[in-house]
């Protein structure tokens, strides 16, 4: 597991240098992500030499375990906001208003999309 | 000084108790979660933020002390990202297969989430400077402040309804996608993690792996996009 944990730290540290190297646009982290599924691609076409808890499942336990619990890393930041509602003062019913219609619809209009051009294309 | 001032003194000036009251919280709204067969409107993020705000107002603790402890679980966001890779490489064939529908939903979405965002809030009369807060809402925390603080915006403000965004899509996606019927789950999932960022990539990976799979995708393909969009919308608006 630590063996597990210390390869996500590695691709997200190589994401970030990455990131701010070359002023990508993206978070480090993504960068990280892309990197990690690279290596997975590499570890798969060439296996053998690789320590046991990177190929006997692991890693795929560890970062599923991170993943089950994703809601849990929410809840810092999150806390944050309750202390700053009052930035929502003058305009917080607008606001709200537009927060529901608008993620309702955002969520209508890229589920259809998603489905017709999968019909379209017969996927 | 009495004892009992003494140790609260320490006790909340330590990283442990922060961390255990994040953790305590957390676990408690979910297992409310797990109980209710994860009912949307038991979402553990919603549940278990109350509660910590709760206890940081009862014992007038100030944000920044909490987060000395919190910033443990915080800093996981990172590695958590990063180990979206696995799923996704897991579900490579499904996802390579739907490229196309990826794509094109994310033009769409996007667009939809970002013009429907601030067309709705300017026609209730949300003066243009709180605009460019709420423009990027759909995006992960740290892209979308980052954007807003790039043309002149309040980022606190982007924080805060980028929160609310993500709690709103995880509560709302599964009553309205039920309601109209949508039984792919490679769909939902696109839709909630571009509408509702990584707090809908949470909700879709309780639901189903491919759910939450493709829910990190948009998350990450959407964030790009609308930094690319933001100013073009608001630009347009003037």
């Amino acid at each position: 597991m630590i063996l597990s944990l210390t390869l996500l730290l590695l691709c997200q540290l190589a994401g970030e240098i990455v990131a701010r190297a070359f002023v990508l646009p993206v978070p480090g982290p993504v960068v990280g992500m892309a990197l990690l599924l690279g290596l997975l691609v590499f570890r798969d076409r060439r296996p053998g030499g690789l320590p046991a808890p990177l190929t006997d499942g692991t890693l795929e336990r560890t970062g599923k375990g991170l993943l089950a619990h994703l809601s849990l890393l929410f809840v810092p930041a999150g806390a944050g906001v309750i202390g700053r509602l009052d930035v929502l003062a003058a305009h917080g019913l607008a606001l709200a208003a537009a927060l529901v219609v608008s993620t309702a619809l955002a969520l209508v209009a890229t589920v259809y999309t998603f489905i017709a051009v999968a019909r379209w294309v017969g996927r | 000084m009495t004892g009992d001032f003494a140790l609260w003194v320490f006790l909340s000036r330590t990283p442990l108790l922060w961390l255990t009251v994040t953790l305590t919280a957390y676990v408690v709204a979910d297992r409310i979660s797990a109980a209710t067969g994860r009912h949307p409107l038991a979402n553990p993020v919603l549940h278990a933020i109350w509660m910590v705000g709760l206890v940081l107002l009862v014992t007038r603790t100030p944000y920044a002390v909490y987060f000395e402890g919190a910033q443990f679980v915080h800093f996981l966001l990172g590695p958590a990202t990063v180990a979206l890779a696995i799923p996704l490489y897991e579900h490579r064939k499904t996802v390579t297969r739907a490229l196309g529908p990826m794509l094109a939903a994310l033009v769409v979405g996007s667009t939809v989430a970002l013009a429907t965002g601030i067309g709705t809030a300017k026609l209730l009369g949300v003066p243009d400077a709180i605009l460019i807060a709420l423009a990027p809402k759909s995006v992960t925390a740290s892209v979308a402040m980052g954007i807003t603080s790039a043309l002149g915006g309040d980022p606190t403000l982007t924080a805060v309804l980028v929160i609310l965004t993500g709690i709103l899509g995880a509560i709302m996606v599964t009553p309205l996608l039920d309601r109209l019927g949508i039984k792919d789950y490679r769909a939902r999932g696109f839709a909630v993690g571009l509408a509702a960022h990584g707090i809908g990539t949470a909700r879709a990976f309780q639901v189903s792996e491919v759910a939450g799979t493709f829910a990190g995708i948009a998350m990450g393909l959407n964030a790009f996009l609308t930094a690319v969009l933001v100013p073009l919308a608001l630009a347009l608006l003037r």
